[in-house]
């Protein structure tokens, strides 16, 4: 760039109120780029299925069709699905709760030889794609009858709860004071008391973005029920059934369905991402920038 | 007890490092064993399986390199490979800049900063199979929004999952709607510049272009290369929109290589062939990153942190 743009560029930026237009305007414009897919999702969902097919698309459904929800509800077991989801959410959170907070102890707080090269495999285990091991797991896996059981997406996690997750809660706990450790350890504390009486109830806000992560991470997980829980519908994960659902209906796309299925698949997540809002901010503040 | 007062009895200092390293093992003994049971040992799994043609039904038959020579004459690899090569040089760059110059405005105190960061953050969090469920009617040529939109501006209407050079182009448009999650991180990066950096580059005379380029983006690079590398691993991945919105087509213009994988092993039942793409996979990735480390990474500046 020559000298006279950057003179004109930088003395437009420098004018206040012409920036704070610019920022606004250019923010507001993207952010309803960004929210229109929702809208049309929701739109959508209340839609009959002939308003669906009407050209153009009207924003606002014309009659508004609650019955979709119900019918996409009923028309697959969804039910089911939420159940079997939940119970592997639920074993998953023990899983990762404990299991990484417990590794994450012994990285932050524990000085032993060997540490620094086991947190360098760690760091390097983050940035593996887990996409690489998915065939091998799953020769393993079905050898050892594991297919068509949920083992396979909860038993991992209990050993050490994810990589990210370690290096996450060892970030936090490396930013606790180290007095009350001391002051337990002279009065003959051992390190499993500390971690447990001590570290943990402090953790708190940390655990809580895991948790968070956690359940995110498991409610959008499509390739482990795939791989594993594909063949019986029965054990679906709401993921699994609602990619099956669009299959559902023999020659034709029930779009008003699909849409509300989606909406119910969504609804949960942005529910959480509103309570714990600041749990998010905390994890990406911890995880991105204070290494 | 017995064992306690036998350990006193050593030189102290030897015993209690011994103890530490034993604790320290102890605590982090999960996370070894997993590495060991569901990383390591699946990899050697894998690198065994390369030589040998295998359904899992029939015993496994030693078949040498033949994997590899299936593979270098493989016209659908090369096509996995060059669609994720694609997908990976569009949507990274333009993610990551689009990102940093929202992050950039977001930056800027200005009003209802909250909303606008809920509402771009928002679609990242959107389960990947609701997201292509919802995309897969969003992309629909006759009753879809993108074509109505387009419409509605005098454009002609595009078959985006029909046509091979447009399902791409459409995938990657997908891709960017999660782009908040890039973001958020700038956001949190921007926020950590101490303002007395930006009040001293005032001072020496700088504009608001002036201190973007020698005060923010020199701060922010470790961040900006974080996100490189996060984003670069990330579209490597791709699978679920391949899989469940175009099923690799049309005439497997979004054959990404990890939904070419998944065929291999999962529905053809080749399970040699299916590791030996999955170590390819890995080899290109460390590669990649290798390179980008080597390259990228000398321009990343690190503040000097006493600490």
């Amino acid at each position: 760039m020559n000298a006279p743009t950057r003179a004109t560029a930088s003395q437009l930026l420098d004018n206040d109120r012409f920036w704070r237009i610019f920022v606004w305007t250019v923010l507001l414009a993207g952010a309803c780029v960004m929210f229109l897919p929702f809208l049309w999702l929701l739109s959508s969902s209340l839609k009959t299925e002939l308003a669906i097919f009407r050209y153009p698309p009207d924003w606002i459904p014309d009659p508004i069709q609650f019955s979709n929800y119900i019918d996409a509800w009923t028309t697959r077991p969804f039910a089911l699905y939420v159940r079997n989801t939940l119970v592997i959410l639920l074993l998953n959170e023990i899983a990762v709760l404990v299991s990484a907070s417990f590794c994450a102890y012994g990285f932050a707080r524990i000085d032993f030889p060997g540490r620094n090269v086991w947190f360098a495999i760690l760091l390097a285990t983050v940035m593996l794609p887990g996409i690489v091991t998915m065939i091998p797991q799953f020769v393993i896996f079905s050898r050892i009858g594991w297919v068509n059981t949920i083992l396979p997406l909860t038993v991992p996690f209990f050993f050490g709860g994810g990589a990210f997750n370690i290096f996450l809660l060892r970030q936090f706990f490396r930013t606790l004071p180290s007095e009350l450790a001391d002051a337990a350890y002279i009065d003959g504390a051992s390190e499993i008391i500390i971690y447990w009486r001590i570290m943990l109830p402090l953790a708190k806000p940390a655990l809580a973005t895991i948790a968070i992560f956690t359940f995110i991470g498991t409610w959008n997980d499509f390739m482990g029920p795939l791989l594993y829980l594909a063949k019986d519908p029965n054990k679906f994960t709401v993921a699994l059934g609602l990619a099956m659902f669009r299959t559902a209906f023999a020659g034709r796309t029930r779009w008003d369905l699909l849409m509300a299925a989606s909406t119910m698949m969504i609804v949960p997540v942005i529910f959480v991402f509103f309570v714990a809002q600041r749990y998010f901010i905390q994890g990406i503040a911890i995880s991105g920038l204070k290494g | 007890m017995a064992v306690q007062a036998h350990r006193t009895r050593l030189p102290w200092p030897r015993t209690r490092r011994a103890r530490r390293a034993l604790t320290g093992y102890l605590f982090i003994s999960p996370f070894i064993l997993g590495f060991f049971l569901f990383f390591v040992g699946p990899a050697l799994v894998a690198a065994w399986l390369t030589m040998f043609d295998w359904n899992m039904i029939r015993p496994p038959y030693f078949i040498g390199l033949g994997n590899f020579t299936k593979m270098f004459n493989d016209d659908l690899f090369y096509q996995s490979l060059k669609v994720t090569a694609y997908f990976s040089l569009v949507s990274v760059p333009v993610g990551l800049v689009l990102s940093f110059f929202l992050a950039l405005l977001m930056n800027f105190k200005t009003r209802s900063i909250a909303l606008f960061r809920t509402i771009y953050y928002l679609p990242s969090i959107v389960p990947a199979v609701a997201n292509a469920v919802l995309w897969s009617f969003i992309l629909n040529t006759e009753f879809g929004l993108l074509n109505a939109l387009l419409d509605s501006i005098g454009l002609p209407k595009i078959a985006w999952l029909q046509e091979p050079e447009w399902a791409m182009p459409a995938i990657i448009l997908m891709s960017l709607w999660a782009l908040g999650a890039t973001m958020v991180i700038y956001l949190a990066g921007l926020q950590g510049i101490p303002r007395s950096l930006y009040e001293a580059a005032e001072i020496d005379g700088a504009g608001r272009w002036a201190s973007l380029i020698n005060v923010t983006i020199p701060l922010m690079s470790p961040v900006i290369f974080f996100n490189l590398i996060i984003g670069i691993i990330g579209s490597f991945q791709i699978f679920t929109a391949g899989f469940l919105i175009t099923g690799g087509g049309p005439q497997h213009a979004t054959l990404f290589y990890v939904l070419y994988i998944y065929r291999n092993g999962l529905q053809y039942f080749d399970m040699g062939y299916a590791s030996l793409l999955a170590w390819v996979l890995f080899f290109l990735i460390f590669a990649l990153t290798l390179i980008v480390f080597k390259y990228v990474g000398r321009y990343v500046y690190y503040e000097d942190v006493g600490s």
